[in-house]
């Protein structure tokens, strides 16, 4: 459904980052809720660096593109902080790729806060980056609201797993 | 992003595609016996207007409706009624009429209603309509009966607006959708394959404003019902939705974060100017008028938490309206300007709620569900149509004002939100 057409746009856009020259073939990829398909191939192979922790670090922080908040909250807690910064640390070595930040809520409440409180998500994403030294205008950001869950289901669970930013490149 | 949208107009499906369940009733709704209308002409009427104006009657809990088999006459006319056959089954009222089919397509409808007890007619007409236009008919006939005896205006002669979502094969398709208040004869005005949300009726009933995805993200759209022609009216940097008619028709509120963060515009519709209703950094949005558009209430998180404010049409005088309950949301006003419908949550879940201006008391008037959203009054303030979800399915329902009244409305397929009821149709 949703999940697959979000696929297949990520999909898209690595064959397109791939086919731009960029040496680091990074596919940034919007798996299932839990379990991110974790694609960060070409890593060690391309940047030719040593295995310094670092880029270990680096490289198991780009393979999530999904960062998650509390209900009716858009404060970004510590881990999350880390992945955004990775992936900023990304945007600053590869000048050529921009982002695109997408604002979710789960189902509760009404649509049209939901659709302010995913942009206020979105945001509070994008101010980290910027204040990583990433350009405001390579950042995009879009509130989908409630209107595209991750997860369908009325249970905490699901709802986690939907109120999320999603970090599109 | 490949995007199909499709404006339609006019396709009319033939058979109504949702069935009203009364879930909770007046205790002592009024009996009333609605006669089979008699028919004259040769070939069957396109609609059965007595059974229009009996299921309109039956739905909106406030009325009895005695069984057919224990009628002891079928009067069709004033010197037709013995009104002690009337008293004996205990009906209080009686409906009774006739259709007359005149030439193609012209019908003669008449119809008289009496008091049983008084032996006295409170009321009859005759119209003269096409055949399409007979439920449209009957509607009127209810309306007529529902404010002759419960003294209040009725709202059957009235339109719903609402969201489908259909998922087929993993591709998602959303519909926007008009339909009789009854839920017969839905038409698409809108089908796309991103969101498409809070539609608003101008107050002339021609016009619906909505938010739509169409073009990747939030875009606030106005569409003429008539001919389909619409107009993109807000998109700007950011969000763009919750769009909201003054009662005067002139002005469109909506909600953007062109400036930065969420907050409520004006835009005057024939000029096109916009100016900036709310002045704060947190989230302001879901902007509804008062009837005499002299305040908008709307939904702000400036305090921690969405409650509910009020501000003048000017942008000054902004009083927080609620206080009770940690969640207060999306609040419009009933159409005499004393209560507020609005989305609370006291701690057991969202709930449907009445909030008196006056008294500044909330009274929550569902319990059964938890994840209820967007109430809209009737135009006569009786009902409350709202969204909710029923076995992990979007459905509409509604509840009346004062709580005691509860239906379920039953489509056939897919996944329904966003319900938005219409001012009062044009008489015919």
């Amino acid at each position: 459904m949703l999940k697959r057409n979000q696929f297949v746009l990520a999909a898209v856009f690595s064959l397109v980052l791939a086919g731009c020259g960029g040496d680091k073939g990074i596919k940034g990829e919007e798996g299932e809720g839990g379990g991110d398909g974790v694609t960060a191939s070409g890593l060690s192979d391309g940047s030719g660096t040593s295995g310094s922790m670092l880029d270990a670090d680096m490289e198991e922080l780009l393979g999530t593109n999904k960062v998650y908040f509390e209900f009716d909250s858009a404060a970004v807690d510590q881990p999350s902080r880390r992945v955004i910064e990775a992936h900023s640390q990304f945007l600053i070595e590869n000048s050529d790729v921009n982002v695109v930040l997408e604002g979710h809520t789960d189902e509760r409440g009404t649509r049209e806060y939901n659709l302010a409180l995913g942009e206020r998500r979105a945001n509070a994403v994008a101010e980290i980056m910027v204040a990583y030294g990433v350009a405001p205008g390579r950042i995009q950001t879009v509130s989908y609201g409630e209107e595209r869950p991750a997860e369908l289901g009325s249970d905490e669970s699901a709802w986690q797993m939907n109120r999320r930013v999603v970090i599109l490149r | 992003m490949f995007v199909l949208v499709a404006v339609l107009t006019g396709i009319r499906p033939a058979s109504a595609q949702l069935e009203i369940d009364i879930t909770q009733g007046v205790a002592a709704g009024i009996p009333i016996a609605v006669v089979p209308f008699e028919y004259r002409g040769s070939e069957p009427p396109p609609h059965e207007v007595s059974d229009v104006v009996e299921s309109d009657l039956k739905r909106s809990g406030r009325f009895e409706a005695i069984a057919h088999e224990n009628f002891l006459s079928r009067p069709h006319d004033h010197d037709d009624v013995v009104f002690k056959d009337w008293r004996l089954i205990k009906a209080e009222a009686l409906v009774v009429g006739r259709v007359i089919r005149m030439e193609t397509d012209l019908y003669r409808v008449e119809f008289r209603l009496f008091d049983v007890f008084k032996e006295r007619q409170l009321g009859g007409f005759r119209y003269e309509v096409t055949g399409s236009e007979l439920r449209k008919i009957a509607h009127q006939i209810a309306d007529f009966v529902y404010e002759a005896l419960i003294g209040e205006p009725g709202a059957f002669d009235t339109r719903i607006a609402y969201v489908t979502l259909q998922v087929e094969d993993g591709e998602r398709t959303y519909l926007l959708r008009v339909a009789d208040s009854d839920g017969y004869g839905p038409r698409t005005i809108l089908k796309s394959k991103e969101p498409i949300l809070s539609p608003a009726w101008s107050p002339d009933g021609e016009k619906l404003g909505y938010v739509s995805f169409e073009e990747g993200r939030s875009m606030v759209y106005v569409q003429r019902l008539q001919d389909a022609s619409r107009q993109q009216v807000a998109a700007f940097k950011g969000i763009n939705s919750a769009p909201a008619w003054s009662p005067d028709g002139r002005t469109l509120a909506f909600t953007s974060s062109r400036d930065g963060n969420p907050e409520i515009y004006l835009l005057e519709v024939a000029s096109g100017s916009v100016t900036r209703l709310t002045r704060h950094h947190g989230i302001d949005t879901e902007a509804a008028w008062s009837p005499d558009g002299r305040h908008l209430v709307f939904t702000s998180d400036r305090s921690g938490r969405p409650q509910i404010y009020r501000i003048r049409r000017d942008g000054t005088g902004v009083e927080r309206l609620t206080f009770e309950g940690r969640y207060n949301a999306r609040a419009s006003y009933d159409p005499n300007g004393e209560r507020l419908t609005l989305v609370t949550n006291q701690g057991s879940g969202f709930r449907i709620g009445v909030y008196y201006l006056e008294s500044q008391g909330l009274q929550v008037l569902t319990d059964e569900t938890s994840l209820d959203e967007s109430p809209t009054f009737a135009p006569n303030g009786a009902m409350i149509l709202y969204a909710t979800q029923k076995d992990g399915r979007g459905v509409l329902a509604a509840v009346s004002s004062d709580g005691r009244v509860k239906q379920t409305l039953r489509f056939q397929k897919g996944d329904v939100r966003e319900p938005a009821w219409s001012p009062y149709n044009q008489k015919l």
